[in-house]
């Protein structure tokens, strides 16, 4: 499985061909997650706590249940007790026990014949709250006297006398960052903060669901990950996860918001009351409430640097604050924060804090990107201040092969300087600046991730192929997965077909998350491949009669070789796939395990931004995005990631966050007051792509879905600071902020 | 309820519906055609753009008791039995979506725009195009798809 040091000839990898699934998502014939019926089908609707935390005195569904056309109401009570661990976490998110944690906690659900019908009864459903105090806000949810989201939530890692909200603890670093600042010709310290903002997918969380009185049932969801969803389904309804199917809809954006379940098991629990099969489709305002933003930040940084620029020292604190349930991603903030550079003396420390809030899922590299904000604006002021160019000084100070990482492990074979080379030779570097506009610079790093992975690949009796993948196509992984498979078969790539699986076809597959689709699918898929070569060659041999060993697989034929070489012509897969049946069945080739070795995956980002300073609003001029892909199977899908993340952090540097009141209700619950970037907001997105092969894939594949919203937050921040002339440390730079800065620094 | 008879991509269709009930709750459950998405129920995403007239609108924010009478167009009639529009051949060649959520109201948008505008330049595709939301590509390849189909269709005529 290590990268073929042999295979620097591509056929089919590296050109775009048109992705499989195209003609069906232009002419509206793919099917996503709320586009799918079945007869006798019920609609059902989620009611959500109003406040941001109380608790739940009762509710009285006895109205609801008698209204035209409803057919189950469920509240707790209807799913599995006795839980532990995240699968309670995820029962208590997805359905309130005593108290409503957030504005938008579900406390029950109802399904009728209608969606106007379940709105009605909705109405009618009583629930009697008994308010309690709430924190939103990550600092405040530590100190002393703040409300306690759960008692004894956390961990043995959090430190002795810290508030209760503060439920788990990461450490980690080497040498002592004091001697290193002791060296430095300059220390810079600063406070940063970023807001909660969410992944926007622009589909809503939608699924339909069976369960018969049997135990068995069926489930068309869109997600992330479907057999996560099997597994979490049957706990929560104390089923067995076998007796459960689960199919993926085509997925309408996920961005690791979909890597977590919120819906599905609220609609078989309706079914199972109702005996029916129960659609439902979140709407826009439960999705903001109640799925996963990312985590909120509170952050730390301080580094010395020597007037050549050698980082002598670094440490941060990340405060992450993640809602109403452990799980915010402060390991992945303290670990990322300095991955870009070799330091003799590092430390970080991260803080996971619960408040009143929704709790947060995976955002693309979740954590990462607040730390790039963190600590690359800090080496953008040293720079400033000691008049250093910004990519001279990470390119010294750069991680490369060989260099201790920051939390531990020495990097394998990595492409930063590449990315760093390849940023200052582009025009846009040495590009003029108009008067008044800024240009930022910014790393950012993601680990990628494998994990368990089944591929099948089946070949027909006319010799084209059918894949099954067990992960779902978030990007146009269906089009990589058949150019892989092409390329080891030597045969077209519109002679494969590739298919997502339900969980009843294949073994467990891990969600489409860590970047890890095109890697791990990727390979298993090259591995499946060369198992069915073996078969092929082996069908061959015995039909020549001679050794299988002596046979070759060559531009999607057999051929004799060795001792044998030019006895027989070459037989194609066409002919082999023809006499399957008669030369000993069917012909499949498989693969199961647990990849190791996701490459990790650096990026260097250049932005221009132009600040109105009456408005106070920010146009971002230019961007450019130079990353790491290891090697592109389809470059356009691998421009498409690194220009969404761009357009991803463009937002969340300029506009979005979640807004809460005094009472903790979130005031911008909509797309409206939720400004994502339109198409006005921005301008082209120029890629550039690196390849540094990745040693532990055959051909050198890295993730490239994360990575590309690393640097963007810290770039944008840092053309901006550059044009207004003032260091803006909290995002978002909304107009308002911006102006504030100003006037603050003049 | 109130009974409909309307025009949806050149066929004649007759629905009941309720007074409350949109017209894209009315296209996607009653006569099953779920090309348009809804995005955001709320005027927001444009994933849910449908043609009324020949002027695009989002089908979320029109009731289905309004269509009485009209044209309506969605992007199931986009292309031409099996010839597809170049907008379409654009997307695909140009990789101009991703999850392909919002492509269905992207497409009748820009449809609408090339129709008024045949020589748009990038501003004024990236202005039209404003109320449609995409999260996955960042625009830059829908842009280009959009011009290079604007291209190529002034250069067929
Ligand atoms: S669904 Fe109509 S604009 Fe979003
Ligand atoms: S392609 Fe996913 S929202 Fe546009």
């Amino acid at each position: 499985m290590a990268f073929d040091q042999e295979k620097d000839e591509f056929k089919v990898v590296g050109t775009r061909p048109d992705r499989p699934d195209g003609i069906d998502k232009v002419t509206g014939r793919a099917r996503f997650g709320a586009d799918a019926t079945a007869p006798g089908m019920l609609h059902a609707v989620i009611i959500r706590s109003p406040h941001a935390h109380a608790r739940i005195v009762k509710i009285d569904t006895s109205k609801a249940e008698a209204a035209h056309g409803v057919k189950a109401v469920v509240t707790r009570a209807d799913f599995a007790e006795g839980l532990d661990g995240e699968n309670w976490n995820i029962l208590e998110n997805l359905m309130a026990g005593e108290r409503a944690l957030y504005d938008g906690h579900a406390v029950a659900a109802i399904a009728a014949t209608s969606s106007l019908a379940a709105r009605d009864a909705a109405r009618m459903l009583e629930v009697e709250y008994e308010v309690l105090p709430h924190v939103t806000d990550v600092d405040k949810a530590m100190q002393e006297g703040a409300p306690v989201i759960r008692e004894g939530a956390a961990d043995g890692s959090v430190p002795a006398g810290m508030h209760p909200n503060v439920v788990r603890c990461h450490d980690s670093g080497h040498g002592d960052p004091e001697d290193g600042f002791a060296e430095a010709d300059l220390v810079i310290e600063e406070r940063f903060t970023t807001e909660a903002t969410h992944q926007g997918y622009i589909e809503p969380h939608a699924c339909l669901g069976t369960l018969g009185p049997d135990g068995r049932g069926e489930l068309w969801c869109c997600t992330q990950g479907h057999w996560n969803v099997q597994k979490v389904c049957a706990a929560l309804l104390d089923i067995e996860t076998s007796k459960l199917r689960v199919t993926a809809s085509e997925i309408g954006g996920g961005f690791g918001g979909k890597t977590a379940v919120f819906i599905e098991p609220v609609a078989l629990a309706l079914s199972r009351k109702a005996n029916r099969p129960v659609k439902l489709v979140m709407p826009r305002a439960d999705v903001f409430r109640a799925t996963g933003p990312t985590a909120s930040t509170s952050m730390d940084v301080k580094i010395g640097m020597k007037k050549d620029g050698t980082i002598t020292g670094a440490s941060g604190e990340f405060r992450c604050q993640g809602g109403a349930f452990p799980g915010a991603p402060m390991e992945f903030t303290a670990m990322c924060a300095f991955a870009p550079y070799a330091l003799k003396h590092v430390h970080q420390v991260g803080y996971d804090v619960m408040t009143n809030r929704p709790k947060q899922a995976a955002y693309r590299a979740p954590g990462s990107p607040m730390a790039a904000f963190a600590v690359e604006s800090v080496i953008d002021e040293l720079c400033n201040r000691l008049g250093l160019d910004p990519i001279d000084v990470r390119l010294k100070n750069a991680s490369r092969e060989g260099t201790k990482a920051n939390f531990g492990p020495s990097w394998d074979r990595i492409g930063l300087v590449e990315t760093l080379e390849a940023a200052k030779e582009h025009p846009h570097f040495s590009a003029p600046l108009a008067e008044g506009a800024g240009r930022g610079i910014s790393c950012g790093f993601w680990f990628n991730h494998a994990g368990e992975t089944a591929v099948q690949l089946a070949l027909s009796e006319d010799g084209t192929v059918q894949l099954s993948v067990g992960t779902p196509d978030i990007g146009g992984s269906r089009a990589s997965m058949c150019m892989m498979a092409a390329e080891e078969l030597g045969i077209p790539y519109e002679d494969v077909r590739t298919t997502i699986a339900d969980t009843a076809t294949l073994g467990y597959n891990e969600i489409s998350h860590g970047s890890r689709v095109t890697y791990a699918s990727g390979l298993a898929t090259i591995e499946a491949a060369r198992d069915t070569v073996k078969k092929l060659c082996k069908r061959a041999a015995a039909k020549w009669g001679i050794d299988a060993e002596a046979v070759e697989w060559r531009d999607g034929c057999a051929i004799p070789s060795g001792p044998n070489a030019g006895d027989f012509d070459p037989m194609p897969i066409k002919e082999i796939a023809r006499d399957m049946g008669k030369t000993g069945g069917p012909i499949v080739g498989h693969f199961e395990a647990t990849p190791e070795g996701a490459g990790v995956s650096f990026a260097t980002h250049i932005v221009d931004a132009e600040v109105d300073r009456e408005t106070g609003a920010t146009t971002i001029t230019r961007y450019t995005v130079v990353q790491d892909a290891g090697k592109a199977i389809h470059p356009s899908y691998v421009e498409g990631q690194y220009q969404g993340g761009a357009a991803q952090g463009i937002g969340w540097a300029l506009n979005e966050e979640y807004v809460y009141d005094d009472d903790g209700r979130l005031q911008n619950a909509g797309f409206l007051d939720y400004r994502i970037p339109v198409a006005s907001d921005l301008p082209m997105i120029d890629t550039v792509i690196v390849e540094v092969p990745n040693p532990g894939h055959p051909y050198g594949v890295r993730g490239v879905g994360e990575t590309s919203i690393c640097p963007p937050l810290a770039a944008i921040a840092n053309a901006v600071s550059n044009a207004a002339g003032v260091r803006m440390q909290d995002l978002p730079m909304r107009p308002s902020r911006i102006l504030e800065a100003l006037k603050a620094g003049s | 309820m109130i009974h409909v008879s309307t025009t949806v991509n050149g066929d004649a269709h007759e629905f009941l519906c309720d007074p409350r009930e949109t017209l894209l709750d009315a296209l996607r459950d009653r006569l099953e055609l779920t090309g348009a998405k809804e995005g955001c129920g709320t005027g927001d995403c444009g994933a849910c753009t449908v043609l009324l007239d020949g002027r695009p609108v989002c089908s979320c924010l029109v009731l289905a008791a309004e269509a009485k009478g009209r044209e309506v167009g969605t992007v199931e009639g986009i292309a031409d039995g099996e010839d597809l529009h170049p907008l379409q051949r654009k997307f695909i060649e140009h990789a101009a979506l991703q999850c392909g959520i919002c492509t269905p109201g992207i497409l009748v948008a820009a449809k609408a725009l090339l129709e008024r505008n045949p020589d748009p330049n990038e501003t004024e595709v990236r202005y039209w195009l404003a109320g449609n939301l995409c999260r996955c590509t960042g625009y830059d390849k829908i842009i280009r798809a959009v011009l290079d189909a604007a291209g190529e269709m002034r250069e067929a005529t």
